[in-house]
């Protein structure tokens, strides 16, 4: 399985493997929404605005995820210099930064009904932001450095750097008074959330994992792509 | 199956690693009082060098029974259930401002015991279910 990820197998991914996955996703994402907005239950205190999870939950899970894979490979890289590495992180860095976005954007939609308010600076919130700004220092890092080793060396520290930024988003609800609420899925113990309302949220988390490989896989094809005219171009 | 270098770089990317995690560690710890949003009525009635000049927020449970409302005024008491603290506040609440639920309150303290809000925000907690379940809920405890 590892092996479809070499830079020579990703140029043997077919319009027609993609094609495929964009039609699971436009078929996962209709269901979830189906479920998210008429089949699931409003909630006991905010009513409908709990829909509003079912964007919320899965973008920011999928965003730090993201962030935390392109660290990760960038430590592995550092240490054993495997050279398609940093083209696999680069090319999550875009939809991760989509997510993040996301997350920020229905998060505060979702502030104003519950809380009051459209933004606070509280624990949670703030380091989601730095998130945010982790992934523009990061994408732009590889935009504005045109030679590759120093735009891979300079991401990488970034990455690493923000990696730690990752438990103090995931602990700040529990670490400090937040107005955000604590996690309601954790590993230790059952869901917060009823089952009725897991299913459009595990729906569109499955939706948004396929997007997220989809741009990753055109992204990461785009790049090798990329890498192998310049290579040609050189010994011309 | 490591070379020589790789091994020296996992040490040297270690050291690098552990020696920030441990920076950043001490750096929050000094910073806890600004990173928190707000504070609970035990925590100003155990402070020391609390200012009433400055605007603070404090959080809690608006407690049962506590809230009076007059014309656009309203009265309440934060509770963490050791220590309360009596709000008084003028305007509009949010939809989920209730008894028994999480509330943040920004102004200022006119005592340890007195707070004057000019802004109320619901804190709201991490269970979410649909409207029936909650009804059953209810009904089984009683």
């Amino acid at each position: 399985m590892f092996k479809n990820f070499f830079p020579n197998q990703i140029l043997l991914l077919k319009n027609k493997t993609i094609n495929n996955l964009i039609f699971f996703l436009i078929l996962i994402f209709i269901i979830g929404i189906i479920y998210s907005i008429f089949l699931s239950p409003p909630d006991y205190i905010q009513g409908d605005s709990v829909r509003i999870m079912y964007v919320h939950v899965p973008s920011s899970f999928i965003a730090l995820i993201c962030f935390g894979s392109i660290g990760v490979m960038s430590i592995i890289n550092f240490i054993f210099k495997i050279k398609f590495l940093p083209l696999i992180a680069k090319s999550l860095a875009p939809a991760g930064f989509i997510f993040t976005l996301i997350s920020i954007v229905t998060g505060s939609l979702w502030g104003k009904p519950t809380w009051g308010v459209w933004w606070v600076w509280d624990a949670r919130l703030t380091s989601m932001f730095i998130l945010l700004i982790f992934y523009l220092a990061y994408i732009f890092s590889w935009i504005f450095i045109k030679d590759f080793s120093k735009a891979n060396k300079i991401s990488s520290i970034i990455a690493i750097i923000g990696l730690f930024n990752l438990p103090i988003i995931k602990f700040s609800v529990n670490w400090w008074n937040t107005l955000h609420q604590p996690s309601s899925i954790t590993l230790t113990s059952s869901p917060t959330i009823h089952y009725s309302m897991m299913i459009p949220l595990l729906l569109m988390f499955c939706a948004m994992t396929i997007y997220l490989l989809i741009i990753f896989l055109m992204k990461y094809k785009t790049e090798v792509m990329k890498i192998k005219i310049n290579k040609k171009n050189n010994y011309k | 199956m490591l070379t020589k270098k790789a091994k020296l770089r996992i040490f040297l990317l270690s050291i690098v690693l552990v020696l920030s995690a441990a920076i950043i560690f001490l750096t929050l710890k000094s910073l806890r009082e600004n990173l928190v949003y707000f504070l609970s009525p035990s925590e100003i009635h155990e402070s020391k060098d609390i200012s009433f000049e400055k605007k603070i927020r404090i959080g809690g449970l608006v407690k049962e029974d506590s809230i009076k409302k007059k014309g656009t005024s309203i009265n309440f008491i934060i509770t963490d259930l050791k220590n309360e603290i009596f709000v008084s506040y003028k305007g509009l609440v949010p939809n989920l401002f209730s008894e028994n639920k999480g509330v943040v309150a920004e102004g200022k303290l006119s005592d340890k015991k007195y707070f004057i809000a000019d802004k109320i925000l619901a804190k709201h907690d991490e269970n979410y279910m649909p409207p029936e379940v909650s009804d059953a809920l209810e009904k089984s405890n009683y």
